[in-house]
């Protein structure tokens, strides 16, 4: 008996040495929002599927049947989601979709994160004429139309992914780099700021070590907003065509496509629609819970 | 004589001719192993006056001189990191001032590590010994400051400026923030860590009867200049000048009875702004004894005696 108490002691004091980060708490609050963990593990099922999706179906994404066109969607006929005008299996075309439309948002949101991070703490931290002509950058970009750099981009190097994503990412980082700015030069004045500062900190060390960390949290909600936009605004782009290009494709391709028959294949619509609406229901419940958990006194 | 300050200005500019006078002529000199005591209300420039001897405010003007050298009046990081193994400082918010998203070990080790290199993980053993030193537990080290108390945080505060061993600690109203129990436990461990490290103490506060306590000088400051210096006890019992006599007068006692017998005579007015000052002395528009000169030339600091100053046309 002595030894389970020694034992439950020992815990306890294990339990009690062991700090527990913010993050942790966070981490712990946001699981304890139902709708932030369901949604989480729903975006976690569209990812897997979409990573697992094209390798598991029979079919591949650009295999043309002309023996099985507009196909409804059924488990006798082996095409799960039904097929498009030139036969192709719509449940390997929406996977790889999810996989093209995910990437970018993935990797655009990543592009505009650092950039935006390092561009607004900078420039809230040093403050100043450096403060000044880099946001003065900043909202000169902002004027400028961002379809307009689209097609002049498209023009200039042709279609290609790289290219949406590069405009992409060129497009988001300034809203980033306004919000990591105005949080810095809050920080900049807290006492611990001051007190490395005294103790002879250099400038980078301090945005690394002491602002960067604590500007996290309204960043963390801001990426997942960023992530469904940029999917949003890549759909967008390939509906007008200048997207992702035959044969591969991506959700926005697909749900253009399905829109041009869904008198005749509403499968072609509603399958891709509902895959791109669930994932943005996910990201924007995602992004509430972690506004909630990352500062809960908002609540 | 461990540090020296004559003349010392602060100003900033706000707009194109307004000037604000944080510290405005400002001489002080504090010996080796003493504590002084520097009071005044809110807005007097004493914090500012304490950030300027810790190098976190350029000076405008004046000299501050440090165990026979002048200090820079633009710090580099290169000064920073030099000077902070002489002169640290100690922050009033406790919960402003470590930084929530580092471990205690962290916070606590930055210093060292900046000056000797190496990770916070080579400074384990000398954390936990900091640790124990203001009085809490080595375990603790792993942990976040907010799992911590607002008087566990000042302690943690201190030790991260006690680790380098400075000589000149600035305490800016280390205990401002904190419960009035909690005070008397920060403040005996100053003392203690005081005695045992032989360290100079600023102590900036507005509580008089907390700085007479703990401290053996005091300088009462009033819009960025120091009008009455002397041994705690002196200032405190026999104040002279009008302004610490009112200032005096408004301290409550801790005896409701004696309070209640004591006569109320509240500070009249405002603190006068200080942008741009003009001649004449500054507390002549609040002073019940100003007298016409009072309002034209400013009054020059006099010593009484070898150890009291006052700048005041009464004396």
């Amino acid at each position: 008996m002595s030894t389970v108490l020694e034992a439950v002691d020992e815990k306890v004091a294990e339990a009690e040495t062991q700090g527990r980060s913010l993050w942790q708490d966070a981490r712990r609050r946001l699981f304890a929002n139902r709708a932030a963990s369901v949604a989480f593990w729903v975006l976690l099922f569209i990812v897997a599927l979409a990573i697992l999706g094209p390798m598991i179906s029979s079919h591949n994404f650009d295999d043309i049947h002309y023996d099985a066109m507009y196909e409804s969607p059924g488990f006798q006929s082996g095409y799960l989601f039904g097929t498009d005008p030139l036969g192709r299996d719509l449940f390997t075309r929406t996977m790889m979709g999810a996989r093209i439309s995910l990437l970018l948002g993935v990797l655009a949101t990543l592009v505009s994160l650092l950039i935006g991070i390092s561009w607004g703490a900078t420039a809230g931290y040093l403050g100043g004429r450096v403060d000044n002509l880099m946001m003065r950058f900043v909202d000169i970009m902002y004027s400028l139309p961002f379809m307009f750099l689209v097609i002049i981009l498209m023009v200039l190097f042709g279609r290609n992914i790289f290219l949406i994503f590069v405009a992409l990412g060129a497009v988001e980082w300034l809203t980033m780099a306004r919000i990591v700015r105005g949080q810095t030069m809050a920080l900049k004045h807290r006492e611990f700021v001051e007190a490395a500062v005294a103790t002879g900190v250099p400038a980078l060390t301090i945005i690394r070590r002491h602002v960067v960390p604590n500007l996290l949290g309204p960043v963390v909600v801001y990426v997942t907003l960023t992530i469904p936009q940029v999917i949003l605004v890549e759909s967008f782009l390939s509906f007008l065509g200048l997207g992702v290009q035959e044969p591969l494709t991506s959700w926005g391709v697909l749900i253009k496509e399905g829109a041009d028959e869904m008198e005749t294949a509403s499968w072609l619509l509603i399958f891709p629609a509902l895959f791109l609406g669930m994932t943005l229901f996910c990201f924007n419940f995602i992004g509430d819970g972690l506004r909630d958990a990352l500062d809960p006194r908002d609540r | 004589m461990l540090l020296e300050v004559r003349n010392l200005q602060t100003h900033f500019k706000i707009g194109r001719k307004k000037t604000v006078h944080a510290v405005d002529g400002v001489s002080l000199k504090i010996e080796e192993n003493e504590i002084l005591g520097l009071v005044g209300e809110s807005g007097c420039g004493k914090s500012t006056l304490g950030k300027t001897l810790a190098g976190l405010q350029p000076r405008t003007g004046g000299h501050i001189i440090f165990r026979g050298k002048e200090l820079p009046q633009r710090y580099s990081v290169a000064d920073f990191r030099r000077n902070s193994r002489e002169i640290q400082m100690i922050f009033q918010d406790p919960y402003a001032s470590l930084n929530p998203r580092m471990t205690v070990k962290e916070i606590i080790s930055e210093p060292m590590r900046l000056q000797a290199g190496g990770g916070s993980s080579d400074y384990g053993p000398l954390v936990g010994q900091w640790l124990e030193r203001v009085g809490l537990k080595p375990e603790h080290m792993a942990r976040y400051p907010h799992e911590f108390s607002g008087g566990q945080r000042q302690r943690i505060g201190i030790a991260r400026a006690l680790i380098l061993q400075p000589k000149f600690v600035v305490c800016d109203e280390p205990i401002s923030a904190l419960d009035v129990s909690v005070q008397a436990q920060v403040i005996s461990l100053l003392q203690e860590l005081k005695e045992t490290l032989g360290l100079t103490l600023l102590f900036i506060a507005h509580d008089l009867s907390m700085v007479r306590y703990i401290s053996d000088r005091m300088a009462v400051m009033y819009l960025g200049s120091v009008i009455e210096e002397g041994p705690s006890d002196e200032v405190y019992f026999e104040p002279k000048h009008p302004y610490t006599q009112m200032l005096i007068a408004s301290n409550p006692a801790p005896d409701p009875a004696l309070e209640r017998s004591r006569p109320h005579d509240p500070p009249k007015g405002e603190i006068p702004s200080p942008i741009n000052l003009g001649e004449g002395c500054r507390f002549a528009a609040r002073c019940p004894e100003a007298m016409p000169h009072c309002h034209t030339e400013t009054p020059k600091p006099k010593h009484t005696d070898s150890k009291r100053m006052i700048a005041c046309h009464l004396y």
